[in-house]
């Protein structure tokens, strides 16, 4: 319908929404339901982290710099653990490479040709992880395109924000809680992780891969402690994409 | 411990940080180059969700802190169960948390009474 009337004004009107309207509006929409269960897990990890014998600062230094549970929660093993920063640092890669292509399918749903910066871009990215990325991807393409980048910029500030202070709330709370009750809180993160692990793999590959790891994971720990979540890794990862990538294609 | 004060922060900025947001940059000065269906990636996601998958087994089998005291059956069993519900419930993560949650604390303070 080419003749029909637009409510909002024709592109050459000199105030469009502007960046920081979208940006409101992507801070309002972090107040939702994906986002309490990313702070329950969050506040499951605050215990932990102190159980851990991780302080307040560190904690939350973690909490917003690396900004991706799975991720945290191996280094928090593996400072606990007293690993090296070599084999940690691999870890915590190893564990956060899905973040890349993550990224890269959101990349081209947020850029303005031309106008998008670099900065920009590489600030939304801190906010690859999970939740945010599956809000995103669901919900920005019904924007327009303008609106995109400074919406998500938004809800990742909103969301990576609120989600930190919660993390100090609980950490400095754990203490006084009876043990039933931070016990509880320790064994929210590997619930939340086995669920949200499961519903988050969509190739027979992952699911492989994360049964697999679950029952190779507690084997090299026993076996093979320090490097044992390389080799978790490493191997139940490839055993779980040459049985998948058997079944899809043949020997070939 | 012999390692100075400021050690974890040098890991958590070193090992935490750049490990981390490393791959985010990539995926910023890749964009779209690399498909998100290649067998290399497929690999690495598995070796990824592997890892992750360790992780999770051990914090269930062998925690710190407050969970030290509970048997590991029963946190077996909360961990089992609540993936169980989880499944029945159409892949609802709340749901599948919660009852994980009551599975443990109602196993826990049962134990406790006796």
């Amino acid at each position: 319908m080419p003749d029909h009337q637009e409510i909002s004004p024709p592109e050459d009107h000199d105030a469009p929404v502007s960046g920081r309207i979208w940006m409101a509006r992507g801070a309002r929409a972090a107040i939702s339901i994906p986002a309490l269960i990313l702070t329950a897990a969050f506040v499951g990890y605050a215990g932990l982290a102190r159980g851990s014998g991780l302080s307040l600062p560190e904690t939350l230094m973690m909490t917003g710099l690396v900004w991706a549970l799975p991720s945290i929660v191996v280094l928090t093993g593996a400072i606990s653990s007293g690993v090296g920063l070599v084999p940690a640092a691999i870890a915590v890669a190893l564990a956060s490479v899905r973040l890349m292509p993550m990224t890269m399918a959101l990349i081209p749903m947020v850029k303005v040709e031309g106008k998008t910066k670099r900065w920009q871009l590489l600030y939304i990215s801190h906010f690859v992880a999970v939740t945010a990325w599956v809000y995103g991807m669901r919900n920005l393409p019904d924007l327009p395109r303008e609106g995109r980048l400074p919406f998500f910029a938004g809800f990742g500030t909103a969301l990576t924000s609120f989600v930190f202070c919660m993390t100090g709330v609980a950490y400095l709370m754990v203490e006084r809680m009876p043990p039933v009750l931070s016990g509880a809180l320790f064994l929210l993160t590997p619930i939340y992780f086995v669920c949200s692990l499961w519903s988050a793999s969509k190739l027979s590959a992952d699911k492989a891969a994360m049964i697999i790891g679950l029952i190779l994971g507690p084997f090299f720990y026993l076996y093979a402690p320090g490097l044992d979540l390389l080799w978790t890794g490493l191997v139940g990862g490839t055993i779980a994409y040459l049985i998948t990538r058997y079944m899809r294609r043949g020997l070939l | 411990m012999s390692d100075p004060w400021w050690w974890t922060y040098v890991m958590i900025i070193v090992a935490g940080w750049i490990a981390t947001d490393i791959w985010r940059w990539i995926g910023v000065f890749a964009g779209g180059k690399l498909r998100e269906d290649s067998e290399l990636l497929i690999w690495v996601r598995a070796v990824a969700t592997a890892l992750v998958a360790g992780v999770i087994a051990k914090l269930i089998l062998f925690p710190t802190g407050a969970l030290e005291v509970t048997p590991v059956w029963l946190r077996v069993v909360a961990a089992l169960g609540g993936f169980a519900v989880f499944f029945a419930s159409r892949q609802k993560v709340v749901v599948g948390v919660v009852s994980g949650e009551v599975i443990l604390i109602t196993g826990w303070l049962l134990l406790e009474a006796v």
